[in-house]
């Protein structure tokens, strides 16, 4: 016997999705308004590991801060850490030797590889399959040791400096490095079989969430999520900084290959063609690296002139921009950090409207957030 | 496109409204144009064909002494090139119009500008405390706020 659609009536129930879940990559909490399974609205609250960096920032040196910035994005704090560096020097115009450079392009560069190994792993753990995060796990435990021998620290490395790096590479760093690379290139083919072809695992990703290119640039995504909706934009080629105009690599966008352009699944492969390109990078500027000093003449308490810049530079989760007001003290008079997961979970709202909750997990993998830069 | 260029451009249009040109130690250039205006001047910034806005890269608050700011760092992707824009409110009751309907990614900026300084939006499509809990006093990102001695009866 069939029923007429009006005589089930169904209730839509209010859930919490977190803050303690194991799927939103940290404290986010999701209020869900759910008709049966699929989802009506999904509200993203965040907030929960607030701790004030802004203000901290107004309190601290411009050298002081750099170890906070290194808990603005636990997973690439090599790479926020030359934001910084990059942005204050900027602003106070401080020239940098070039092995300096070409250090800091290549830890952020290694650092991309292990950020995005992690957005792979635990992206692949939360779709049910766990033997990959295994397996990206076994690579990035290569670069964070290559950081231990170089400062170390293998998570938080406060490892850049204003004008330079705080210490020069230490004997055989760059053979490791360039070991790691040959051991770790022919692994992103083995990542390909082993999973990101995977039918069922391609079948809950394709056409799921699909951005158009249009709402990416008006949502303001950045990085490999603007670049998912097939928008050829890194700043690495499009505001270049430190020495990426001497090295060559592609800009790696969505295709929709598997289903609709801007869908999880190009947001997924963007990141995995991304650390072929960094391989591609880490090559050259191992090649290319000259000898000299790695730290200009920089005073530890400098008054910038007073003056307004707006840095922003490419991290694995997009844009990190430090804007900093200089009043011509020793500390910033205010400092706003921009970043990419922040923005990004303006547009989770809109594009969760009518899928399945276990489509949320899908979502919430593709954008790789990570929570304490998006509460800062 | 010179910030100059632009300047004269958004003057021509809105004559009075457009402020003044922060050029000289500041990248990138600020336009400084009337609160009460800032809405129109998104929209034709974003929908000008020589101008082309399309992307909000950071709002910010600033707390600038004996008046607040906000500072818009806008980008063209088809242009490629970059200009700010800012408005200056005083102190007391500070509020003018939200661009969220202009750039959707000014949403969650706006909020947070909201929630550490205290600026009101007017016309937000949600204007609610984002990173601080609800029921959280004052604007903490103002220079003059005071630190809570307790919250819910837990000492800070």
């Amino acid at each position: 016997m069939t029923r007429p659609a009006e005589a089930l009536p169904t209730q839509e129930m209010l859930i919490n999705m977190g803050p303690q879940h194991p799927s939103t990559h940290g404290v986010l909490r999701v209020i869900l308004r759910t008709d049966g399974e699929v989802v009506v609205n999904a509200r993203p609250d965040v907030g929960y590991l607030h701790r004030g960096l802004e203000k901290i920032g107004e309190r601290v040196t411009y050298a002081q801060f750099m170890p906070f910035t290194d808990r603005l994005d636990y997973l690439a704090a090599m790479n926020c850490n030359c934001a910084w560096a990059w942005a204050v020097e900027k602003l106070a115009g401080i020239e940098v030797p070039e092995r300096a450079e070409y250090i800091r392009v290549i830890v952020s560069e290694l650092n991309r590889i292990s950020s995005h190994l992690i957005a792979f792993g635990s992206f692949t753990a939360d779709m049910g399959a766990f033997t990959p995060f295994l397996y990206s796990i076994r690579e990035r435990e290569v670069v964070n040791d290559l950081f231990e021998m170089l400062c170390g620290n293998r998570l938080t490395y406060n490892y850049a400096r204003i004008g330079g790096v705080s210490a020069d590479l230490p004997p055989g760093f760059l053979e490791k490095t360039k070991e790691f690379l040959d051991y770790f290139e022919p692994k992103i083919d083995e990542y390909n079989n082993l999973i990101s072809y995977n039918k069922i695992f391609v079948h809950r990703l394709a056409n799921v969430a699909d951005i158009s290119a249009k709402d990416a640039v008006a949502y303001g995504l950045t990085g490999p999520n603007l670049r998912g909706s097939g928008v050829k934009f890194d700043l690495r080629k499009d505001e270049p900084y430190s020495v990426y105009p001497k090295l060559e690599f592609d800009v790696c966008v969505g295709t929709g290959e598997r289903g609709v352009l801007g869908d999880c699944f190009d947001r997924y492969m963007v990141r995995i063609n991304e650390m072929r390109q960094s391989v591609r990078i880490l090559r050259q500027a191992v090649a290319q690296i000259p000898e000299g000093p790695v730290m200009a003449k920089v005073p530890r308490l400098f008054k910038p002139a007073a003056g307004e810049v707006y840095f922003r530079s490419e991290c694995p989760r997009g844009e990190t921009g430090f804007y900093i007001i200089s009043d011509g003290t020793t500390n910033p008079s205010r400092l706003k950090i921009r970043t990419g997961s922040f923005v990004t979970m303006n547009i989770f709202e809109k594009v969760t409207r009518g899928l399945m909750i276990a489509d949320i997990v899908a979502v919430i993998g593709s954008f790789d957030i990570i929570l304490p830069e998006i509460d800062r | 496109m010179e910030p100059q260029t632009l300047f004269d451009a958004v003057k021509a249009k809105f004559g009075e409204a457009a402020l003044e040109l922060q050029a000289t130690g500041f990248r990138p250039a600020f336009v400084v144009v009337a609160p009460a205006s800032i809405a129109d001047v998104a929209i034709f910034l974003r929908d000008d064909p020589a101008m082309k806005f399309d992307s909000l890269m950071c709002l910010s608050g600033v707390d600038a002494k004996e008046r607040f700011a906000v500072a818009y760092h806008l980008h063209s992707l088809p242009h490629n090139h970059q200009i700010g824009l800012k408005v200056f409110l005083p102190r007391e009751n500070p509020s003018l119009p939200s661009v969220d309907a202009v750039w959707p990614a000014a949403n969650f900026m706006e909020r947070e500008t909201f929630d550490l300084y205290g600026i009101v939006f007017e016309g937000s499509k949600d204007l609610r405390r984002i990173l601080l809990p609800d029921d959280w006093e004052g604007h903490p990102l103002r220079k003059d706020y005071k630190y809570p001695e307790s919250y819910h009866g837990v000492k800070l």
